[in-house]
Parts: structure tokens; sequence; C-alpha cells
């Protein structure tokens, strides 16, 4: 398989940016340091060259972030979406986010991308820079003369590990070959969880959520998320508030964001990638995707555009709220 | 800050006796907002509601909150003695302490205690409580049919009798639908047409109906009263207002080899064509498929021989646009296809025909002017097999018949049978069924004459496979009661074809945003208490298109819907109920969440213009909701995850300062 | 010293057409069941929303119980197949974060069940009893 490299990407966007199909190219740019990319317009082909970064570090969903560059930009915009992102993409497109005529979605292969926080397990604090060539990641710090090597696939994030799809499912062009869909394990953890005692249940979510300083990261950097605005921001839904004052609050808000985009979030992973305190948000997520799966069958949000969510649908046959524990006492 | 009253009432010793009342206007004095607090022994009388609306002058109330019976039961009544008072009527918030308290707890202390808690949840709410309108909109006072068989005409009729103008949009070129087709009803054996056509006559001769023949429904706007509908009225290359229907073009059209609709293909029809002697209107339709004129420009012997000058090749569809302040659907039934049920040969042979096929058979206008003559070599058949419920309970085979029981079947299977016998006594007629069912006035009566009179053979068990072999048909079957199989050499099998909604039905439906169930039935909006109306406000049902019916049901079920339309019809002006949904459109995504779970079709969304604060303009999808037609159920609520959309009178913040006054 | 009994604090989501009758029926008939089971009354059991459940837990309510027409009886045709999903979704989430799942029950109650309507209030009084209070979603903040 044909490996696509920064240059591909860098071609790709100048030829179009050249013969006037896009305007300008929203991509991954240089952040604070090499491995932390941050979201940027490129209007050239220069731009592109000093600013454009794709490594593996570029594990950012930017379809959220045409909401709003399609609305302030004129003519089409280029966007690069891995596999997963296209799930998103899709999504906001059934709900009508943006306007698909003004964007130019370019496919592009992916194999996982690295977590930072496993990087720095292995090759410490401090880090100056990092340099790839995809297969090792050799990693600069502050504390030694050499640079660190690392095993690309050591460090693969967990979303990664358990990657979903690898199949594009919206794009306008596709770089690299068509993907399939993955059988993935991302249900196991979550049914490890089930399998615990309410009382470890408990401890488990009390001692993760209890990290939370409600920086909002998760909802920000949300797919799914693009009220325009939160209900949590809102005076009048009853439940505005905006810090955790005390344990249950963040509580609330995370089962509430979870319910929110349940049968809407397509388990891109964003929520837990984003979380300085390392909550794995995406284990609350997954639960409702595994029980929307077991109560109501299959549904993949995001695979294709205009299905209705499984939350806003109903059969006549449904199981009763109560059939619930039933069932998974009887799978027990 | 409102200025809340609480008043809070005895009920006699229905409440005074295990709630301390004065206890309980005393907690409540000290709420926030409340301004004055009372109690008296029967609030709902004059003197109570007179204590109420000297309260609300004296105190400048802006709300009031009544502690006494449900307010199932005085809700209305307390909000008209606010509204004499001059106080919005929906400023008034009931604490229901008898029914859910005071009757169901035995304890003083314990029912006075929760009193005051539910009185408390009632001041937090009327502290959020808005003003409400009920909105208003007017009615055109015109009504629109869908369909134009038994069930449409009975409609319109009806309507028209009540002195308002009806359109009855048909596809086909004439009125009657199925029940035209029909040779005799069960179970009074009178026959269809007989009883049919003066009706058709009558819809004809109203000067208050419009029959829009060979036309079709293509587009709904609007909502209850006001609906704006386009009819395509279809070509049909005749001047209608011209034609006499004298049948001169019809005699003299060269194409003679059309497969005839009305009986079922079973002979043929011409080129230009009038459905049948009794057709209303009465007037030809060119068929463009078959017309040698319209197909390649050689022909017109049909203009020549119209003494009207009624033909006309270059008749184009045309698009009818109307106002109408309801809409009843009556868009019929047909029998699904035989095609999947091989098993009865039913492609193979010619002698394996459907009862409707049957129904043309025996009617004395249909191909065989009424002789009961096989159709493959027109001999007379002495041996009939009727099979019961093809496609219909078929619980193992949905993929090729229909879940539910259609309804008429046992019943057109005894008349056939009954009929059969009665003509011709030298004619074996076997019934193959499932169950017979006759839940109908006179029903059972009429099936055990066809068994114990007319020596019908009725046979538990179903047939397994018609194999024609030579000129006869090889049946063979089971006989579950007599645990044996059965091999039966018939000469004609009739299948009791399973029925379905027509074709039309779903389309429309989505036109509509009328909802319908997984078998293309329309849905009623209650399936006990309102069994003619759609969920969709001024969308009414009449006839199978609800579900299987015989024509008295189908009659009644006409009339029904008549008087319902008739009921909407004589209101100059709809005033809706003002707990509706309404979208803050600062906050509105777009999303379609809401729209999706409206059971109405309330919600549309439209794109609007927001100035952005960097005075940037900025175009949104944002939810507009229809209050006309919204019911207030609330689902769109919680679907919509920004909170955007709120229910008027159960707002989100009302609820939750219910649940906080409560929990606390 | 004075002896508390313990005395759960049960909040009931009542649909205006089905349950809040069933409830007014238990009433006529003088049917009791715990003072401590309040209702609050929603046009239909699809008005509830999960804040409001969680707002009560957060609260202090011990149990939280939402009652609307029986499926297929829905005032709105289809209001409580949506809450049934919901529901569904949302106290399976509420079990998987450790929080009993006694709390929290779905009940089909109809108009003229007055006397379900006792003895499912009795059944999960009597069940969210034996649990005690609700100390996993509480917010010890609000119970001042």
């Amino acid at each position: 398989m044909q490996k696509i490299t920064r240059e591909n990407l860098i071609d790709k966007a100048s030829e179009l940016l050249a013969n006037g199909t896009v305007s300008c190219v929203l991509g991954w740019g240089k952040g604070e340091f090499g491995y932390d990319v941050t979201p940027t317009i490129f209007k050239t082909a220069d731009e592109m060259k000093n600013g454009f970064v794709f490594n593996d570090f570029c594990g950012a969903n930017f379809s959220k972030y045409l909401v709003s560059k399609t609305q302030k930009i004129d003519g089409k915009i280029l966007v690069f979406l891995k596999p997963c992102d296209t799930y998103s993409f899709n999504q906001l497109l059934t709900e009508h986010r943006f306007d698909r005529e003004k964007v130019y979605a370019v496919g592009i292969p992916c194999e996982g991308m690295a977590d930072i926080a496993k990087v720095k397990e292995i090759a410490g604090d401090g880090i100056t820079s990092v340099d790839s060539d995809g297969n090792t990641i050799s990693v600069s710090t502050l504390y030694s003369d050499k640079p660190v090597t690392v095993n690309a696939a050591d460090v693969l994030a967990e979303r990664c590990i358990n990657c979903k799809s690898k199949k594009h499912v919206a794009y306008d062009e596709l770089l690299g070959d068509e993907g399939e869909t993955l059988e993935s394990a991302r249900f196991d953890e979550v049914s490890r969880l089930e399998a615990m005692t309410p009382d470890e249940r408990f401890a488990f979510w009390q001692n993760e959520l209890s990290k939370c300083i409600r920086c909002n990261a998760c909802r920000d950097a949300c797919p799914a998320c693009t009220c325009e605005k939160c209900v949590f921001d809102n005076p009048a839904s009853g439940v505005e508030n905006k810090s955790p004052a005390n344990s249950f609050e963040e509580k609330m808000f995370h089962i509430i964001r979870a319910f929110h985009v349940a049968g809407r979030c397509t388990d891109c992973g964003e929520c837990s990638r984003v979380c300085p305190q390392n909550i794995p948000l995406h284990l609350l997520n997954r639960k409702f995707i595994k029980d929307i799966n077991e109560f109501y069958g299959e549904y993949q949000a995001g695979a294709e555009v205009g299905s209705r969510a499984p939350l806003v649908n109903y059969t006549t046959e449904d199981l009763e709220p109560g059939e619930v524990f039933d069932r998974r006492d009887e799978n027990a | 800050m409102q200025r809340v009253g609480v008043f809070v009432c005895w009920c006699g010793s229905n409440i005074a006796g295990t709630v301390d009342v004065a206890a309980v206007s005393e907690a409540l004095k000290n709420e926030p907002g409340v301004v004055f607090s009372t109690n008296y022994q029967y609030m709902c009388s004059q003197a109570g509601q007179d204590i109420i609306k000297n309260a609300i002058h004296e105190h400048n109330l802006t709300g009031i909150v009544v502690c006494s019976c449900s307010p199932r039961m005085h809700e209305a009544t307390f909000r008209k003695t606010a509204a004499a008072a001059g106080l919005n009527s929906y400023m008034v918030e009931i604490a229901n302490i008898r029914e859910q308290c005071s009757w169901v707890h035995k304890d003083m202390m314990t029912g006075t205690e929760k009193a005051i808690i539910l009185g408390k949840a009632a001041i937090a709410k009327v502290n959020l409580n808005a003003p409400l309108t009920p909105g208003e909109s007017p009615v055109t006072k015109r009504a629109l049919v869908i369909g134009g068989g038994i069930a449409g005409i009975q409609t319109a009729l009806d309507i028209a009798e009540a002195g308002f103008p009806v359109d009855i949009v048909e596809k086909k070129p004439t009125i009657g639908g199925k029940m035209a087709q029909l040779d005799k009803t069960f179970p009074t054996l009178d026959c269809a047409a007989c009883i049919l056509t003066p009706k058709m006559v009558d819809v004809a001769q109203n000067d208050k109906i419009r029959i829009f023949s060979y036309s079709e429904v293509t587009d709904v706007q609007g909502f209850v009263g006001n609906f704006d509908v386009k009819i395509t009225k279809k070509a049909r290359y005749v001047k209608e207002d011209v034609c006499t229907g004298c049948g001169a073009c019809v005699e003299k059209c060269p194409m003679k080899k059309v497969p005839n609709e009305f009986n079922l293909g079973m002979d043929n029809r011409h080129a230009i064509y009038i459905p049948f002697a009794q057709a209303v209107p009465k007037v030809a339709t060119i068929d463009p498929n078959a017309c040698n004129m319209l197909k390649n420009g050689k022909c017109g012997v049909c203009a020549k021989v119209c003494a009207a000058g009624a033909i006309d090749y270059t008749q184009k569809d045309e698009i009818i646009e109307e106002k109408y302040g309801a809409i009843v659907v009556a868009t019929g039934f047909n029998p699904i296809s035989m095609e999947k049920f091989d098993e009865f040969a039913y492609s193979q042979s010619k002698d394996v025909i459907t009862s409707l096929e049957f129904e043309r058979l025996t009617n004395a206008a249909g191909p065989t002017a009424g002789k009961l003559l096989r159709p493959s070599d027109g001999k007379h058949p002495h041996t009939i097999v009727f099979v019961q419920c093809v496609g219909s309970r078929c619980e193992s085979c949905a993929e090729k018949g229909k879940e539910y029981c259609s309804k008429i079947c046992c019943m057109y299977t005894a008349k056939h049978a009954m009929l059969t016998r009665d003509k011709y006594p030298d004619t074996e007629v076997y019934v193959f069924y499932i169950d017979v069912r006759t839940p109908g006035k006179n029903f059972d009566e009429f099936y055990r004459r066809a068994v114990e009179e007319y020596g019908v053979k009725y046979v538990k068990g179903m047939v397994g496979k018609v194999v024609p072999e030579g000129d006869k048909l090889k049946v063979q079957a089971s006989d579950l009661i007599a645990n044996k199989q059965l091999h039966i050499d018939a000469d004609l099998v009739v299948l009791a074809a399973a029925i379905e909604p027509d074709k039309s039905a779903r389309p429309l439906a989505t036109m509509l945003t009328a909802s319908m169930d997984t078998n293309d039935f329309f849905t009623e909006a209650h399936p006990k208490l309102r069994p003619v109306e759609s969920p969709t406000a001024g969308v009414f049902l009449s006839g199978a298109c609800q579900g299987p019916k015989d024509i008295p049901e189908t009659v009644s079920q006409a009339s029904a819907a008549a008087a319902k339309v008739i009921g909407l019809l004589v209101k100059d002006k709809l005033t809706g109920n003002p707990c509706v949904a309404s979208s803050n459109e600062m906050m509105c995504n777009g999303c379609s969440s809401c729209e999706r779970v409206c059971p109405y079709g309330a919600i549309s969304y439209v794109d609007k213009e927001f100035r952005m604060p960097d005075r940037t303009t900025r175009i949104r999808r944002v939810a507009s909701v229809n209050p006309a037609v919204c019911q207030g159920c609330g689902a769109c609520t919680v679907a919509c995850p920004s909170g955007a959309m709120d229910l008027n009178g159960f707002k989100n913040n009302q609820i939750m300062a219910e649940v906080d006054a409560i929990c606390k | 010293m004075q002896v508390n009994e313990y005395k759960p604090l049960i909040v009931a989501f009542c649909c205006n057409w089905c349950s809040y009758a069933g409830a007014d029926l238990a009433g006529n008939n003088r049917l009791a069941y715990p003072a401590d089971v309040k209702i609050i009354r929603v046009p239909c059991s699809c008005r509830v929303n999960p804040m409001f459940i969680l707002r009560a837990f957060q609260r202090g309510a011990d149990g939280v119980i939402i009652c609307g027409c029986h499926p297929g009886d829905c005032h709105y045709t289809s209001g409580n197949y949506y809450a049934r999903r919901r529901m569904a979704a949302l106290f399976s989430m509420l079990d998987y974060l450790g929080i009993e799942r006694e709390r929290t029950r779905v009940e089909w109650v109809s108009a003229a069940e007055g006397a379900k309507f006792a003895a499912t209030m009795n059944d999960f009084a009597e069940k969210v009893a034996a649990l005690g209070e609700n100390k996993r979603l509480e917010d010890l903040r609000c119970k001042k």
C-alpha cells in the first residue's frame, strides 16, 4: 500500500488551490511542541510548506471545525479526513450543521495515531521535539543527550488500537486505498466494567470523574457537541453551571453530555484524547453505543448521511427499561 | 417577581379530614413570591371563587395557587375564575392535595406535611409561569376528499349535506372504487351497483361537490384549517365539459385490444374508453399508451366521430391549486399481488383467480355477462375450491404476505360460495379456511346458511398445492379435523387474496405528515377514542386506508370522518392550546432531532439570518414550531440537546423548580 | 435521643392522560401508598428530561419513577415509545455508574389502574427504603 506523506498532502493541496477547486485548506498546523498540532487555515501552498504538519500526532478530528469555518470562508475548504473523521463528517451533515457544497473532502488512510501520554511514559517529560518516520518516533528531551527512540506501535492511542473502521464513509477524493470496517474490541472495557459489582463500578467512576476540572475540553472537541449554546451554559435550562462546585456536578455533566450525544456519537474518541485529566470518557459513550446496539440493533452514527438516530426512533416492540437489567443478569 | 396568592381548599372534610388546612395556608405564606394565603371550605363554590377574585384585585396578584382536588377536576374552573378577575388563565397552578394526598394518607401529620410540599412545588412553578394566549387561525371552509370510492363518496356527501363545499380527487377516470366492481354485497345480497350508483349520481349532481377524476394530489402545504393543495389533473385528451358520454368514439376506436382494468384484464377495452356504463363523470378518456394518434399521430377516428367536438389530442396535465380547511384520506385498498404465491398456480392457470376476479365473473356487467364460466375455456365449472387467507395472517411468510387478518374475506367467500350453489346447484363448492371469522350483524347467520342451507363444504385446513393437469386443477389440501389429506380435481380455484393499502397512500402520507403503521395503513389519533382522525390535525381517515373494512364499516367511518370535518369547518377560527412547544432560535442548531420525534409534523426548518457579535451576519437553519399543529406532548424538548426547544406551561425550569421544591 | 425513622423521598413523574389520572383514581378509591411519594405532572412521559431525574437525585431524592400510558395507548400516539428508549438507555447508564438500579423505574399505569398505581408506589417505596439513603448521586451542598 502506498504510504501517504506530508509531501503528498501538500502536493494535493497545492494542486487544488492552484486550480481553484478550493480557496483554503483546513489542516494540522505547528503547535507549541512537535507533538501538539493545532487546527490551522492555510491559504497558499507556501503557507502549507511552512506550517503544515502531518505526523503520528495528527489525531485531531477536524470535522467539527467545518461548522464555523464554512460560515466564515468564501469558496470551498479542503479538509483531510482520516477514516474515523469521516463518520463525524457524515453525522454533522445528517444534522445539517454545514453546507456540503462548501467542503472538498480528501480521504487519507490512517495506520493509527500516537498517544503522547504513552510516549512520555517511555521517554520521560521535558520533550523538546519529536521526529517520526512512521515506524519509530525519535524523541528529544531536556534530560537526555541522545534522542530516545520509541516504537510507534507501542504508543498507539487507545482508540486506534480499537479502531472500528479503516473505511472512509465520505470523501470527494481518496488518497491511498479503500479500507474496510474492522471487528474491534472496543466494547471489551465496557463489558469488563459491566461485570463488576455496582460498588466496584461506583468506586471506579467516582475515582475517574472526581478528577474532572470542568475545563470543558471534552465538550469543545466533541464533533457531536456543536450546540450553538450548550445547555450547561444556558441560564434558562435550570442546570447552568460551569465549574465543579461539588462532587455531583461533574457526574451530572458527564452523564448528560453522554446522553445528549447518545445515538449521535460516532465513537471518534476525541473526548478522551483531549481530557487533560486522562478520564476515559469514551467509556461512557461506548456504553450508550453498546446498549443501543444490543437493545435496538447495530447502529453506527455517521455511517450514512440522513440515518435516524436510535433515540429519536422507536418500534412498538422495544424492550422495557426494566428488562434491560433482566437481560444483563441473564447474560452475566 | 410574581405576586402569588395561595388558596387552600378544605373540600368539606375531604381534605380537611387528613390535612390541617390552616397550617398549610400558614406555612405557604412565607414562600417566595407569596403575598396572600388563605383557606376556605369549598374553593370551587361561588363564594370560594369570589374569595379568589377579590384577592386578585386587592393584592394585585399575578399568579395563584389553589391547593385543592386534582387539576383534572377543577383546573378549568379556576382558570375561568382567574380570567374573570382579569388574570391570565395560565397563571393558575393547582396543588393536588385531595386525590394525591388527603385521600391516600391516613395520618394528619404526614398529610399536612405532604400538602405543604405539594403547595411549595406549585408555588415554585407559578413563580416561573408566564401569561399565555391561545393562538387563533382562520378556517378555510372547504374540504378535500382524496379517493372516490364508497368511503370518499359517503364522506363528501355528508360534508356537502352540511353545506360545505367538497372536492373529491380520484386517480381513476371514474369514482366508484372497488365497490363498483362488486356483484352482490354480504350479508343482505343486494347488488352493489344498485346501491352505489345512485350515490355516485348524487355526488355528480350535488352543487357543493366537485369531482377531479383522473387526478392526483401532488403537493400539500399548510396545516389544519389552512391547507394549500396542488392537484394534478392528468390529460385525458377529452374535454370533460364538452363530452356527452355518448360512446360513439369508443365504438369506432380501432384499438380494441387493451386489457380492461375494470374487469381485471379478463377482457379488453378500446384505447378510448369509459370504464363502465354508470361511470361518473361519464366522460371518455384516451389511454395515451394505447392510442395510435397520441403515439404516432396516425388515426384520429374518435375526433372525427365525436359530434360534440370533445376530443383534444393536445391536452396537457393541468395543475389546480386550492385551499382547504380539512383533508380526508380515503385511498382504499387493493388485493395483494399473487405472484409470490406460486403454490396456487395463479400465474400458470387462467382458472386460478382471485376473489375480485370472481366478482367480475359473476357480475352481469362483467366479461361473461354474469355467467360463471371458466376463463380458460368458457366452460361451466363443476367443482370450485375457495382458498381463504391467501397472504393474510401470514406470520411466517411476511415477505410475501401480510401478518394481519384482511377481515372481509371470510364473508365474501361465504357469499361467493352461497351464490354459486344458489345459481348452479350442480356445482360442488369447497372452502378451505384457518378460521371462519364472522363478527358482524347477521354475519354468522349468513355463514351458517351457506353451510346448512346451501351445502357449501367448509374444510378446516390449508391448501398446500394447486397443480394444473389437463383441464383440471389438482388441489392438494389437508383436512385438519378429519386429519387426512384431500385431493380434489377442481375446475376453478378462487383465492381470497389479502388486501393492502393502495400504493399511493405512502407518498400521500409523507405529503400530509400523517403517520402510518408498518403495513402502510394510516394511524389513527387514538385507537379507541379518535379512530377517524389522523394524529396530524386537520387530516381525517375514511375507509380501508386505516385498516381492512367491509362496506357497512367503511360507510360508518366515512360518515364519522365527515362529522369531524363538519365540526372543524363550522368554526370561523381555531383556538389553539397555548401549551405548545417553541424553539429559541438563538440556541437552535437546526439538527432535526426534534422534527424526527414530532408525531404531528408540527416542526419545520427555516434559514434565518442572524447578526453575530462581530457585526457580520450568518444564515442558520433553525426549527420553527407551528402552534396550530403542535399538541404539546414535549417529545421534542427532550430530543433537543441544547434546550432550545421548550414547552409552554411545562418549561424546563418550571419542572426543575418543582423538583427542587419537592426535594428540599 | 430521638430516633428518626428513615423515610425515603420519591419523585414520581406522571403523564397527564393516564398515570396522573390513575393516581387520582387511587385517591378516589382511597388506596393508600406512602406519603414519601410526590407526584409531578407532565403532559407525557416523553416530556421527562433525564436532567429532571438527575436533578432530583442531586437534591436528595432516593428514588425516581416515571409513569406513562401503556405502550400503544399514548395520548400523543408515540410519546411513551420515545420515553421507553430514553429511560432504558439512561437507567442502564446509571447502573453502569454504580447507582443502585432499584432507585429508578418506569411503569405504565393507565387511567383505570388506580390499584396498580398504589401497588406500584407501595412496592417501589419499599424497595427504595430497603436501599437506604441515596448517597451516590446526591450533592451534599444542596442538602444544607
